[in-house]
């Protein structure tokens, strides 16, 4: 499998009060082409800011490090740097640059599409727009042609209709539609989606999560999934990376990950998530550490039944468990 | 109506103008709650299910008289609720209380938790001394497992976790018979949200309150309710025992609404 995307050592500092904080610390990981990872973690864990610091959108002030290799699905952009290597590293790139892989190479949504849409602007117009930032050359018709086709893909009922309604027209679901159509307009090989059904009802979740499960196989689109919830990423992830406290602290196969998790946290998550049966509730005691108040060892360990001494002394590097599957890691000295 | 029956609502009905454009007359009423009816018996955890829309957060509200049905009827203890008014209704309201979504939007930035906490004592109970009052409200903060200190800070200190313990902890000052929690962990993480779900579970055992547990989530209600009603369009177009409802649904959108929850393998 070809390799679209290959995060390095990627750490995003924000400046507070109290010095420096990590949303992201040192993340790595790697995205296959057509392949779907899951990003799973709790509110504060960077999942989202590790999204955003890829797109290059990361809040004013805020300071990067580390390499993202991005393999340009396309032969030829017309953008700032068409002829250049096939590969190139995000984090290395300029505000033009960026702007020449944003949308075209690299695109993402969001929860909230009301928020993402432009509520003054058709939906036409908007998907429009990202082609033809893109290809300025192409002609009216044309680009019309391409926004229809674009609804299309992404099921939108209708399309000559709802592209000439307005975002609030729309119903949650559609508005997501409209996004992913708007994001994929313009031919990115990756897809950097936020949790885009946490605000929808689970009847539409499982709408959408079938059109991004489409599209995935049609286009060998490389799905970068954030979430909270595993039972999504059992639904759509072939391999997921949990996040706690800015770190990846467990990854490997989706369904071994969730039938055999190596992280205690991961664990706790798990058993926390409440299914459909009744059975006894189990909650992870405490709260997520703040960021700026991180403990020596194992950000975890405070809230950690089996914790033992070692776990203080440093943070656990990311570790082969042992009896698992050749990729499936956890930050955990428990499962050497 | 029976007085084994904590509460007992028969056919609740509320319509709402509807507008089709900014600019344009009401062209009709929208019905948000339909003939809804049900009763419910002491220390039991009713749920109610339903995507957006569905009209249970206005089932809600009416079931604390925050907004009033068109028609129906509602008895608490026996007692004539929806037609009770002045100090009647003053009386009655203590004893049926509401935990909120949001806690951060349900309570004041500006006061301190021993304030926010102690205030519907204040309201209920004026004969209460200071360090009665004082007492109850620390008690309450324990029971809902914050510590003593809690008191004298403000709302932004805590987390969402923590604040919907507070906004707990307010509804339960009064010692309610008749909790209605409105979608309580559908804005926190899922580790926080499963303390919250035990939290309420085990106030209800200690202080036999009886629980109406309203959330768009199947599974969540699925760890609480031991009857469980479906909403869809105003209406219960399931309702039973929740074994029955989760296990064997009979009505297609309530198997609909289960086959869509994502689940996690075993």
């Amino acid at each position: 499998m070809a390799m679209r995307l290959e995060v390095r050592g990627l750490t995003v500092e924000l400046p507070t009060r109290s010095g420096w904080i990590r949303p992201v610390n040192d993340v790595s990981l790697t995205l296959g082409e057509g392949e779907t990872l899951g990003i799973v973690g709790e509110s504060g864990s960077g999942k989202t800011m590790l999204a955003l610091a890829l797109m290059g959108l990361e809040p004013p002030g805020a300071r990067r490090k580390g390499e993202a290799w991005l393999q340009r699905a396309t032969a030829n952009g017309n953008g700032a740097g068409a002829g250049s290597s096939k590969r190139e590293d995000m984090l290395a790139a300029g505000p033009s640059e960026m702007r020449a892989v944003r949308g075209r190479e690299i695109a993402m949504v969001f929860q909230e599409p009301m928020t993402a849409l432009n509520p003054v602007l058709r939906v036409g117009a908007q998907v429009e727009e990202a082609i033809r930032v893109h290809e300025p050359s192409l002609n009216v018709s044309e680009i019309h042609r391409r926004t229809l086709d674009a609804l299309t893909r992404a099921a939108v009922p209708e399309p000559e209709r709802r592209a000439r309604q307005y975002p609030h027209q729309l119903s949650g679901g559609l508005r997501q539609r409209a996004m992913i159509a708007m994001a994929l307009a313009a031919g990115p090989g990756v897809l950097i989606a936020d949790e885009p059904t946490t605000a929808l009802d689970v009847t539409v979740q499982k709408q959408i999560l079938e059109l991004l499960a489409a599209l995935r196989r049609e286009l060998r689109l490389s799905l970068l999934f954030i979430t909270h919830d595993f039972g999504v990423v059992s639904q759509i992830a072939d391999r997921v990376a949990v996040m706690y406290a800015g770190r990846v602290v467990e990854e490997g196969p989706a369904a071994e990950v969730l039938r055999h998790p190596r992280h205690p946290y991961t664990e706790g998550l798990l058993r926390a998530a409440p299914r459909l049966v009744r059975e006894r509730l189990a909650s992870i005691p405490g709260a997520v550490p703040a960021l700026d108040a991180l403990p020596t060892g194992c950000a975890f360990a405070p809230r950690c039944s089996r914790h033992v001494a070692e776990c203080d002394v440093a943070v656990p590097e990311l570790i082969h468990a042992s009896g698992a599957s050749e990729n499936h890691r956890t930050r955990c000295i428990l499962a050497r | 109506m029976s007085d084994a029956h904590i509460l007992e609502v028969r056919d609740l009905r509320k319509s709402f103008p509807v507008s089709t454009g900014a600019f344009t007359h009401s062209s009709g009423r929208g019905v948000a709650v339909d003939s809804v009816s049900f009763s419910l018996e002491r220390g039991e955890t009713l749920g109610i299910v339903g995507e957006s829309g569905c009209g249970k957060t206005t089932l809600a509200r009416m079931l604390l008289r925050l907004i009033e049905p068109d028609s129906g009827e509602m008895r608490f203890r026996g007692q004539d609720w929806l037609g009770a008014h002045g100090g009647e209704l003053r009386a009655l309201r203590r004893r049926i209380q509401m935990v909120f979504q949001d806690p951060i939007a349900s309570l004041n930035a500006r006061m301190r938790v021993g304030t926010i906490v102690g205030e519907p004592l204040a309201i209920h109970e004026p004969q209460l001394s200071r360090a009665e009052r004082r007492a109850r409200v620390a008690a309450m903060l324990e029971a809902v497992g914050l510590g003593g200190d809690a008191l004298g800070r403000y709302p932004h200190e805590f987390s969402g976790g923590q604040r919907q313990r507070i906004g707990i902890a307010r509804a339960l000052i009064l010692r309610p018979e008749l909790v209605v929690a409105d979608e309580p962990v559908s804005a926190l993480d899922v580790s926080v949200g499963a303390q919250i779900l035990e939290l309420l579970d085990r106030l209800r055992r200690e202080l036999s309150l009886t629980l109406i547990l309203i959330s768009h989530s199947l599974p969540v209600v699925a760890q609480l309710a031991t009857r469980v009603a479906v909403m869809q369009a105003g209406r219960f177009v399931e309702f039973g025992p929740a074994e029955q409802v989760l296990q064997a649904p009979q009505n297609a959108y309530t198997q609909a609404l289960i086959a869509a929850v994502p689940e996690i393998p075993a």
